[in-house]
């Protein structure tokens, strides 16, 4: 139904001729841009027949009428640098509706690295044979309209290049701020040579009230022994669609470590994967979502172990409250040959309201014989007995809830390494807590 | 300080206590000894206010409130204080942080004015020393990782912090090795004040060595079937429960006849009496046989 609706209404066919006119690029550039609308004609949105999709219904979205964004906006925000933490207030990019801004970005201290417009990027000598390589590699646009839509708007984003060997100290964060009722479509690509390391924190959040639909893709790839620190942050407001998506490809011996919070949006749905198909690589792919009324979180991971001695860690932590209804399926694969894998996975999830629910699937897939996997899922209220104790030693019962309640949330939130988010994050939690005992 | 008078306490329907009269004043310090199953971690519960017993009968006066009226945690800041016999972990929280948030409830509940994380930190610095406690467990998550005797020394560090009038100790020797169980009980007997008192809930004796009580209560089927001063301790440490509970035993007879949880209770009184009483064979431990 929801593919009718788009195929009548047109408007993205429209959208992306003025698109094609205003931004012309570089062939192949064109090519995969219209490749992708062909197929985003052929498939649509996602429907709830599509198994990926059967607890997360985007059929709401036709009614918003969120439009393309375009074109870059007149945008006056004052204290955009409200955004940045102070860990990263000189290397701070600030991306509205999808467009890198320049004039509202600080670039201090990145001297070392290349962080520059992705569309740029594509076109640069220096540059564009990196960005083929990899641009749209990792995010497939073939099988989800979403990613589809995403790689045929491409006109702007963010190109992150950190060279061999370089060793980034500032974490760098980029801000994605939506202005309007628009459907943006924020686009990262990360490449980080051999043996670098770098931070990386990408902020999700809203200018206003009024709901927006981001459609977010970030595409890493991590060279031979390189170490990437990834902290995801969505805390777009109740009115938001966010659809998005995190696929990183791991070299020999690399490292990547993502904690993904995510805390805002109507309906919020993330696709995470991490692909590892060199010896060696290790990865934390962790998270918490928090949800309350009316609020929708999917997250759908998969971990692909294709070759043997590779290191996998997942911890997914949910809070939801109220009638929020939450979903959690993460797959990991172990090839054929992916010996000695170590694969270990949790999803644990706190209800908070008997009209909150949640769908986890933890899946397992191995086709080796000497691996180490290990997987489960919880769905629990607050333990009485914990509880009692808190009483016991003084604590009234709502005190008592709201901190047991953040410890759940802490496992997740005190591996972030930047000391400003992790108590942004715990007040974040506890205003929440808050909230629900005064409403 | 503490009345109580013929309270009756069940669980899931199961009467524990069937009449218990005790009388604590300030400066004293009680010992509640018995078998398993006589129902003295029961008495420590109800007065902490476990919400999964059930009071069936009697009252219990603190300071001439009534104590079962208030909810656990009013009578936390009121002063009363259980050391759990299985210290609870939480997750996600440190130390320090519960305890300062347990200190600061008791304060603002008497009008005082809350300790900031420095001024906290100080206090908790000086508290520490009364178990010997690391700094390092001041940040780790409460009881997560802890052994068993460092959970227990928590329990002692959290009195020490929150200066409780009346504090009961359940069963805090179990699973403490000789120097543990020195420092657990020396952490008490600096805290022990002619203003304050304690309730030690002990099976064994061992702990009263280092806690002297005043006066000794033997429990057997949910009644005090025995007191006494420190000596009685010994005379039970010679003797075993047997000659106490044989008093009671048609109580242990009765649950006997009940499946499941009822026996094996059963079974770890009778384990306890051979141990204690070699060769003496009473009504009870003949039944399990």
């Amino acid at each position: 139904m929801v593919t009718e609706l788009v195929k009548s209404d047109n408007q993205y066919q429209t959208a992306f001729r003025s698109v094609r006119e205003s931004s012309p690029t570089v062939p192949w550039v064109e090519l995969v841009r219209s490749g992708a609308i062909d197929r985003f004609e052929q498939i649509g949105f996602p429907s709830v027949r599509d198994e990926e999709w059967k607890y997360t219904n985007l059929a709401l979205l036709a009614k918003e009428g969120f439009q393309p964004a375009v074109a870059p906006v007149e945008f006056a925000d004052a204290n955009i640098a409200r955004f940045a933490y102070p860990e990263t207030k000189n290397a701070h990019l600030v991306v509205v509706n999808g467009f890198l801004r320049e004039d509202l970005s600080t670039k201090i201290g990145l001297d070392q690295i290349v962080v520059i417009d992705l569309f740029s990027a594509v076109a640069d000598a220096r540059y564009n044979k990196i960005a083929r390589k990899y641009l749209a590699r990792n995010a497939n646009y073939h099988d989800n309209g979403v990613r589809a839509l995403n790689t045929a708007f491409l006109q702007s984003g963010v190109f992150l290049w950190i060279p061999k060997n370089v060793k980034l100290e500032t974490p760098l964060q980029i801000t994605f701020v939506s202005d309007g009722r628009s459907l943006s479509f924020p686009r990262l690509l990360v490449v980080a040579e051999e043996n670098s390391s770098a931070t990386l924190i990408e902020n999700f959040v809203s200018h206003a009230d009024e709901g927006h639909f981001t459609n977010a893709i970030a595409e890493i790839v991590l060279k031979d022994g390189a170490r990437f620190e990834h902290c995801r942050l969505q805390n777009e407001n109740k009115n938001v669609f966010h659809v998005a998506t995190t696929a990183a490809e791991l070299g020999r011996a690399s490292s990547y470590d993502i904690t993904s919070v995510n805390l805002g949006a109507r309906l919020a749905r993330h696709d995470v994967s991490v692909v590892m198909d060199q010896e060696g690589a290790e990865c934390w792919v962790d998270g918490l979502y928090v949800a309350g009324a009316n609020q929708h979180t999917d997250t759908h991971s998969v971990i692909d172990h294709k070759l043997p001695n590779c290191t996998s860690h997942q911890l997914y932590k949910g809070i939801l409250d109220g009638n929020a209804r939450a979903v959690f399926n993460g797959k990991i694969f172990v090839r054929e040959g992916a010996q000695k894998t170590d694969a270990m996975q949790t999803n644990k999830n706190l209800l908070l309201s008997p009209q909150a629910r949640v769908d986890t699937k933890p899946q397992l897939e191995i086709y080796a014989d000497d691996v180490k996997c290990a997987h489960g899922a919880a769905v629990g209220q607050l333990d009485e007995e914990e509880l009692f104790y808190l009483q016991a030693r003084g604590l009234n019962p709502e005190l008592g809830r709201s901190l047991l309640t953040y410890g759940f949330a802490e496992e997740v939130i005190g591996k972030i390494k930047i000391d400003s988010i992790r108590s942004q994050l715990d007040e974040a939690v506890l205003t929440r807590l808050h909230t629900r005992l005064e409403a | 300080m503490l009345e109580i008078r013929n309270l009756h306490a069940a669980i899931d329907g199961n009467q524990i206590l069937k009449g218990i009269n005790l009388t604590v004043r300030k400066g004293e310090v009680h010992a509640i000894m018995g078998p398993n199953g006589s129902g003295k971690s029961t008495l420590a519960k109800v007065l902490a206010g476990h919400p999964q017993y059930e009071v069936t009968a009697g009252e219990v006066l603190y300071e001439g409130r009534n104590l079962l009226e208030m909810p656990p945690d009013e009578r936390a800041r009121e002063g009363v204080f259980m050391a759990f016999q299985y210290p609870i972990e939480v997750p996600g929280v440190s130390n320090a942080q519960f305890l300062r948030l347990a200190y600061n409830e008791k304060r603002k509940h008497h009008g005082e004015e809350e300790l900031d994380p420095l001024e906290f930190k100080d206090l908790l610095k000086e508290r520490a020393k009364v178990v010997e406690m690391d700094a390092s467990f001041m940040s780790r998550s409460v009881n997560e990782g802890f052994s068993g005797g460092e959970k227990k020394r928590n329990e002692i560090l959290q009195m020490a912090v929150l200066e409780p009038k009346l504090a009961v100790l359940d069963e805090t020797d179990s699973g403490l090795d000789i120097d543990a169980l020195r420092v657990v009980a020396g952490g008490v007997n600096q805290l022990l004040t002619p203003e304050n008192a304690i309730i030690v809930v002990t099976h064994y004796q061992r702990l009263l060595n280092y806690i002297v009580p005043h006066y000794v209560h033997v429990l057997a089927g949910g009644r005090i079937a025995r007191e006494g001063g420190k000596e009685l301790a010994l005379e039970l440490e010679e003797k075993g429960y047997d000659w106490i509970t044989s008093v009671a035993s048609h109580q242990a007879e009765a649950r006997w006849a009940e499946p499941s949880l009822g026996s094996s209770v059963f079974l770890r009184v009778c384990a306890v009496n051979r141990n204690a009483a070699i060769g003496k064979v009473t009504s009870s431990s003949a039944g399990a046989e």
